[in-house]
């Protein structure tokens, strides 16, 4: 938690948040935009168009020398080792007893090096973490300070981040990264994001960042586009299910409880937390992270009570109203024996009964599916000429 | 802001209006021929410029007795749920449908299709307690430093 009497932090697009009118707030002592206009006008236009957001609050680390590998090897769920250079893959750390300490996305950015974007709360604490924990020759640098990251999400992000960057982005698959060789060392684009729309998270020096962000918003606004806060960041993320550190997952949560199976490569060597991973496999966990809609309703927010026929089964640990499906959508911790789509569950809200219904997650399911049909690895961006 | 000066308000952001006593008058259906002690209540543009993106409405029954100052009604932005308060005392007559049906009507029209419920008073005096436009206004200025 950070003192509630530490200024907040700014990134270096904080004086366009304030000249855009952005309701603003503290998020784990980062002083960034909620909203510019309405959470469900900017949800839609990152479904329809184009979002735009700043997300610099988050930690950028570089990790890097002969036995990088190595060191991320004994510390996430992943093998490192599959992933080539220009490939990004998204993994947990985790603790001895198998708590995760954060999810992050890993971009091998070099043969030796990666570049690793932690939680914004867990910065400090994942640095230090990978400090006590490195292998043989092995750097950890935060390279936070003086950079920023941008994300562009929705399905016309491809057809403006061509023009403006002049590259061909759209040979860049999903999970790709490369450099952007005009802004800079360390300046990349990766096809990643966390909306669940196609898109493009920009690592870039700050300046580079401010130029793209007017950049973008001036040439895309008649299509669409939008400035996007933390408020739809955060109802974009449930409705493409995805867990968010801090509140569906903690350091008392394994991969198995928050049914991030796929993450973890159990068959390799041994890994912080594997033999606890091992040992909950064998006796099976008692709580299972699954998705739920209402057909109508209030929102299922953090806290909220599941039960079957009176029985507590589970608890809410996320909640939202969908603009897109148009119904209230909800995540949380059930009993394993409730987690199958088509399970009723009762959600109970100010006293008041309402049906929710398990359901496969994401929920909304539209680009995720077409992005992965058009996966393919380029490590490089063809310039155009 | 638009704080119209035909209506009463509540420090909580609530708006009431008095219906004459004539039966024909009225938001929507017909009132029953009546005192004139019923009062329509909905919440702010202040509020629902606070609140934005209003996603569901939670509103009491026809029949329910409320007290001046209690909550009674919940309405949901994607953000939160926020407690509505009764600005008068009595017995609730009649609640608003359609904005159950399309809550972003709060949004849209919050001192008209965006009415939430109406209040057959049992203390007319509770009516002559709230505030005016003028004073609401203050209050909302003085909230926005």
């Amino acid at each position: 938690m950070e003192l509630s009497t530490d200024p907040l932090r700014k990134t270096a697009l904080h004086e366009r948040h304030r000249r855009l009118g952005a309701k603003m707030t503290d998020f784990h002592g980062w002083d960034m935009p909620l909203y510019y206009t309405s959470i469900l006008e900017e949800h839609k236009a990152v479904r329809q168009a184009l979002g735009l957001f700043d997300i610099s609050h988050m930690g950028q680390v570089l990790v890097s020398g002969p036995d990088a590998v190595h060191t991320l090897n004994q510390l996430m769920v992943s093998d490192l080792a599959n992933v080539g250079e220009g490939r990004a893959c998204y993994t947990l750390m985790l603790n001895e007893s198998a708590g995760i300490l954060d999810d992050l996305i890993i971009y091998r950015i070099g043969a030796e090096s990666f570049l690793v974007i932690v939680n914004c709360g867990n910065r400090a604490s994942d640095v230090e973490w990978l400090q006590a924990h490195r292998q043989g020759r092995t750097t950890i640098t935060d390279i936070s300070q003086g950079r920023s990251i941008l994300a562009v999400q929705g399905p016309l992000a491809c057809r403006v981040l061509e023009q403006i960057l002049d590259a061909r982005v759209t040979s860049l698959g999903k999970f790709g990264i490369a450099p952007i060789r005009t802004m800079g060392p360390d300046a990349c684009i990766a096809r990643t994001g966390y909306t669940g729309s196609d898109g493009f998270e920009l690592f870039l020096p700050d300046h580079h960042a401010q130029r793209l962000w007017d950049t973008i918003l001036a040439s895309a606004k008649p299509l669409g586009a939008q400035p996007v806060g933390l408020g739809a960041r955060d109802t974009l993320r449930v409705e493409a299910g995805l867990r968010l550190y801090g509140t569906d997952m903690d350091g008392h949560t394994t991969p198995w409880e928050v049914s991030l199976d796929w993450t973890v490569a159990i068959n390799k060597p041994a890994f912080m937390g594997k033999d606890a991973l091992v040992r909950q496999k064998q006796q099976g966990p008692t709580r299972k992270f699954v998705g739920f809609e209402l057909s109508q309703g209030p929102v299922p927010r953090l806290g909220t009570e599941l039960t079957v026929d009176g029985k507590r089964v589970g608890t809410v640990t996320s909640g939202t109203f969908s603009p897109i499906l148009n119904r209230p959508l909800g995540m949380g911790y059930v009993e394993p024996a409730y987690t199958k789509p088509g399970t009723t569950l009762t959600v109970t809200v100010r006293n008041q009964r309402y049906t929710g219904t398990v359901v496969k997650l994401p929920f909304w399911k539209g680009e995720t599916q077409q992005a992965a049909l058009t996966s393919t690895a380029a490590p490089t961006l063809e310039q155009r000429s | 802001m638009q704080v119209p000066s035909e209506l009463l308000y509540t420090k909580s952001h609530e708006w009431a209006r008095r219906l004459p006593a004539a039966p024909t008058s009225g938001i929507g259906s017909v009132a029953q021929a009546g005192e004139g002690n019923e009062v329509i209540v909905g919440i702010t543009a202040h509020a629902q410029e606070e609140l934005r993106d209003v996603v569901f409405v939670e509103l009491p029954k026809v029949g329910k007795i409320v007290k001046q100052g209690e909550p009674i009604a919940v309405i949901e932005s994607v953000k939160a749920a926020f407690d509505i308060y009764a600005p008068v005392s009595g017995t609730i007559s009649r609640i608003n449908e359609a904005v159950v049906k399309s809550p972003q009507l709060v949004n849209q029209d919050c001192y008209g299709q965006g009415w939430l419920f109406a209040v057959s008073l049992s203390v007319p005096d509770d009516f002559t307690r709230l505030l005016s436009s003028a004073d609401y206004s203050k209050q909302i200025e003085a909230g926005a430093h």
